[in-house]
């Protein structure tokens, strides 16, 4: 042990040290922690790991560490919190090159200076570019933006027997091999280990406003969205919040609607969003400056019962109506936040007993499967987590498993977090 | 290597599952599919087949695969990589019968097609209901969906909309190992690895796609074009930079050089002012209130960046021949040279005023340094986003031309790789530049980049010797023939 250890220690300037509890992933506690501070500490790490076949996770501030299933095994924690910082900011034609763990508050201020963004809308205070990008979060602005693999231009990662690849590059349009980048991008670190990336940037709007109507129940939910998303106003976001428990007398939805441009451009709109609103809320419709508290942040905390349904766009009012029925059959307290993209997550308590959860969500993907969506179950306490089936039907499985043999043969990376025990 | 008996005998196992004439073995009917849209490469295939429904594709991805015969997808074939120049001893799939537009769901704002549907039809088909499918490449008028998910298809307008990979959401997909799989559909963010994105881009080399979920756009409320007039490319470029730094996203802006617009003026007469050294379009897209507080600042940025004559499009008859003149142009070269190269390089924008005085001075003076005289190298691209696609003009038949043409058109590659930018912005690797690849990325790279073509194809027989210059053995089949292309082994490739 101190040998694997003092080996660690050689690859990455002597930042290894035994693991502590506080180290663990999902519940299983790794034997080290290795903290490389660039792409080639990276590799030497991993060539180390894979000498001594060590089950490695890796770990930007372990802000989602705990979502999906608990890994089988983890020997090693990867932490890339100093491997760290905007490598170079080429302003002029909105591209960034930024080390992994680089913290995505850190990022947008440096980008800010220049008047420019990374047009992700991050949910979880810390979260590095590496842990977004290896888990895929998605906020608001997705339904005009997109989410980060489409922001996502070059990506630079370490295979699990320690080989460094790229692929991609610093150019928006490229279309020169594989988009791996885009393989990485929600693979649950499974894949490899991002140690850079380059992101597209956009301007930063000068001016904003944002349109709220409340709402008594999912259909008129469900239109309101939907005369904003079908209208000629470009939204950068058009999100529904509906907290537990708030029945129809209490007209507990809100519809907001983010509108980003000029601040002429944005007047204009705001007023045409505003009579857009008009007859499907139960009130009239408001125009602030500032997105309300909730925006862009997760209907559940760390220590809840987090869930992603997704839905085609037409499918919205129905998943909404279901989810409210689901859990008052059930008796769940469940509060639902997301895009008129067909993209909402969901919350329950964590007390919620496992077999509760498990009911819920199965009636969810019922409806969702209607809508050619999912249900995934992003984060559980334990027990919940362990008792249930967190991904549902997963299409393309069999590829998946060929993919993850190929790429990583010992499964050294995240075993068992993914998709189907990848 | 694949015996004439093997093709026999896949024939008829075909003609049992195909349609009446679907299965082309006459030399002089294959002929016609000797190459795609990069004309200068022809191989005939050794069988053509024209599938109608997605189990007759799967049957033969599995005919193909019982046989060990390679094949090759083909959409409208209007490639410029040589991404569908068939495979001598193996089979080409045509897929310009799956042409049907399945559903148009606008309350769900996706289209639903078969791969051979025409890029502009499923505009067209959503356009009553004022919607439309963004990615707009200049072919779009021919070009199959199914042809720009294997390339990933930009075009002019993916400026601000992005590519073919933002605009698919699913797919249906028969898988080299001959299954047929749903990949994503209508809904976003399916779980599991985002196998859709790698697939879109991926050439071919992954399986074919035999319906294609595409997202539709509400058409913009309004659309403002300018053409403005510049000295010379510097100031054009000037002007480019000052809009995209005063924060402006332009759906569009396109640039073209003297040599250019002297090609569009003489084939399509499009009227551009006369004497100027660059012509961009610049076309903005949106919210009324919004585009036209743009538009002014980007009239006034190109005033400042010495425009000489900016036109105003009044009407929509004045942006089509706007347009007109940009999206011929390659056409057009052809009607003033004899031969011509498309590149399709792409470099950081602000690099554009830089790179694009070292093309002209490899275009006077050639890359030799014995005085031979140069080529001459017209200039059409997409500003906005630093894609080039400069066109290397020459005259086959004066001897040493095509292959100093050549040699510019590497240079030109060169210095895109220089600058930090990509071979290929919208047009693939395809057969023609995998040779460049190796100058991009690392043995590694491309080493990793194939394990995903070998989770999919470890036997290599979909579309080989593409992309890759050098194939990777996937590990159960060790040994095998791994199919580089007949021409690269025959060194004609190189020849040129």
């Amino acid at each position: 042990m101190d040998a694997l250890l003092s080996d660690l220690a050689k690859a990455c300037d002597d930042n290894a040290r035994p693991a502590s509890e506080d180290d663990h992933v999902g519940g299983v506690t790794p034997r080290f922690v290795a903290s490389p501070a660039s792409t080639a500490e990276t590799a030497e790490v991993l060539r180390v790991a894979a000498q001594h076949d060590l089950f490695v996770v890796a770990r930007g501030a372990g802000t989602k560490l705990g979502w999906g299933a608990a890994p089988r095994a983890v020997d090693l924690v990867i932490d890339m919190s100093r491997c760290s910082g905007v490598v170079e900011h080429a302003s002029g034609d909105l591209v960034v090159l930024v080390r992994a763990g680089t913290p995505l508050e850190e990022l947008q201020s440096v980008l800010a200076a220049a008047d420019q963004e990374l047009a992700f809308d991050n949910a979880l205070p810390g979260a590095t570019v590496g842990g977004s990008l290896a888990i895929a979060p998605s906020g608001p602005r997705r339904l005009l933006r997109g989410t980060l693999r489409d922001l996502l231009i070059g990506v630079t990662f370490v295979r699990s027997d320690g080989v460094v690849a790229k692929a991609g590059g610093r150019v928006v349009k490229n279309v020169a091999g594989y988009d791996f980048g885009k393989l990485l991008t929600g693979s649950y670190g499974s894949l490899g280990l991002i140690t850079e990336a380059v992101f597209r940037l956009h301007p930063r709007p000068p001016a904003q406003v944002v349109v709220s109507a409340r709402a008594s129940d999912a259909a008129s939910v469900a239109r309101a969205a939907h005369s904003v998303v079908a209208s000629q106003t470009v939204p950068s976001a058009v999100e529904i919040d509906w907290p537990a428990g708030t029945d129809s007398s209490g007209g507990g939805a809100t519809v907001a609607v983010l509108l980003e441009g000029t601040h002429e451009g944005v007047a204009a709109r705001g007023e045409t969003v505003q009579l857009l609103l008009e007859p499907t809320g139960t009130g009239s419709p408001t125009a602030d400056p500032a997105t309300p508290d909730w925006w862009g942040r997760y209907p559940f905390g760390a220590a809840d019962v987090g869930l992603k349904l997704t839905c085609m766009v037409s499918g919205l009012g129905a998943l909404l109506d279901a989810a409210r029925d689901a859990a008052a059959r059930h008796g769940a307290a469940l509060h639902l936040r997301g895009s008129a993209a067909g993209v909402v997550h969901a919350g329950l308590p964590g007390e919620t007993p496992a077999g509760v959860v498990s009911s819920v969500v199965d009636d969810l993907r019922a409806c969702a499967s209607s809508y050619a969506g999912s249900v995934v179950v992003l984060t559980a306490p334990a027990a919940t987590r362990d008792a249930i089936d967190l991904w549902g039907p997963v299409p393309g499985l069999e590829l998946m498993r060929r993919l993850k043999n190929e790429l990583d043969p010992p499964h050294r990376f995240s075993p068992g977090r993914f998709v189907g025990g990848i | 290597m694949t015996t004439n008996g093997t093709i026999h005998a896949l024939a008829a196992r075909l003609r049992g599952v195909l349609d009446e004439g679907a299965v082309i073995t006459d030399r002089a009917q294959l002929r016609t599919y000797e190459c795609d849209g990069l004309t200068y490469y022809k191989v005939v295939p050794a069988l053509v087949v024209l599938p109608r429904t997605t189990e007759q594709v799967a049957a033969v991805v599995q005919g193909c695969l019982a046989s060990g015969v390679p094949y090759v997808a083909r959409g409208s074939g209007t490639g410029l990589s040589g991404g569908a120049l068939p495979h001598a001893e193996g089979v080409l799939i045509v897929m310009s019968q799956m042409r049907e537009i399945l559903d148009v769901d606008i309350a769900s704002e996706r289209a639903v097609v078969q791969p051979g549907v025409i890029n502009l039809n499923v505009t067209r088909a959503a356009a009553p209901h004022g919607y439309y499918y963004a990615p707009d490449p200049s072919s779009q008028q021919i070009c199959s969906i199914g042809g720009n998910l294997a390339e990933n298809s930009g075009g002019a307008h993916c400026l601000k909309y992005g590519f073919t990979t933002n605009h698919v959401t699913g797919v249906e997909l028969v898988a080299p190992d001959g299954e047929v799989v749903r990949l994503g559909g209508k809904a976003l963010d399916p779980p599991g690895y985002d196998l859709l994105g790698a697939i879109v881009g991926s050439e071919g080399t992954l399986g074919i796609a035999t319906e294609v979920t595409v997202r539709l756009m509400r058409a913009p409320e309004h659309v403002r074009t300018l053409l403005a007039a510049f000295p010379t490319t510097d100031e054009a470029g000037a002007a480019v930079s000052a809009i995209i730094a005063a924060g402006v996203l332009p759906a569009a802006i396109e640039m073209m050089d003297a040599l250019a617009i002297e090609a569009a003026e003489y084939a399509v007469q499009c009227g551009y002012p006369g004497g100027a050294g660059a012509v961009l379009i610049v076309e903005l897209d949106g919210p009324h209130a919004e585009v036209e507080t743009q538009f002014e600042q980007v009239e006034a940025h190109c005033r400042d960046a010495k425009a000489f004559e900016i036109r105003i499009a009044a009407d929509e008859a004045e942006r089509a021949l706007f347009w007109k003149g940009r999206k011929s142009a390659f056409a057009a070269v052809g009607r003033i040279s004899p031969d011509y190269i498309v590149q399709d390089g792409v470099i950081p924008r602000t690099a554009l005023p830089g790179v694009l005085r070292r093309i002209a001075a490899l275009s006077d003076r050639g890359i030799r340094t014995d005085g031979s005289p140069g080529v001459r190298v017209a200039n059409v691209f997409h500003a906005g986003d630093g894609n080039l696609h400069p066109l290397v003009l020459f005259d086959e038949s004066v001897p040493g031309e095509a292959q100093l043409a050549e040699e510019v058109s590497g240079a030109i590659l060169d210095l895109c790789i220089e600058h930090g930018g990509s071979i290929t912005g919208e047009h693939g690797v395809g057969f023609d530049k995998m040779k460049y690849m190796p100058r991009m990325f690392t043995d590694d790279d491309l080493d990793t980049m194939q394990m995903l073509r070998c989770a999919f194809d470890p036997r290599g027989l979909a579309n080989p010797g593409k992309v890759f210059p050098t194939p990777r053995l996937c590990g159960e089949v060790p040994g095998r023939h791994k199919g580089a292309h007949p021409l690269a082994q025959a060194g004609v490739a190189d020849v040129f």
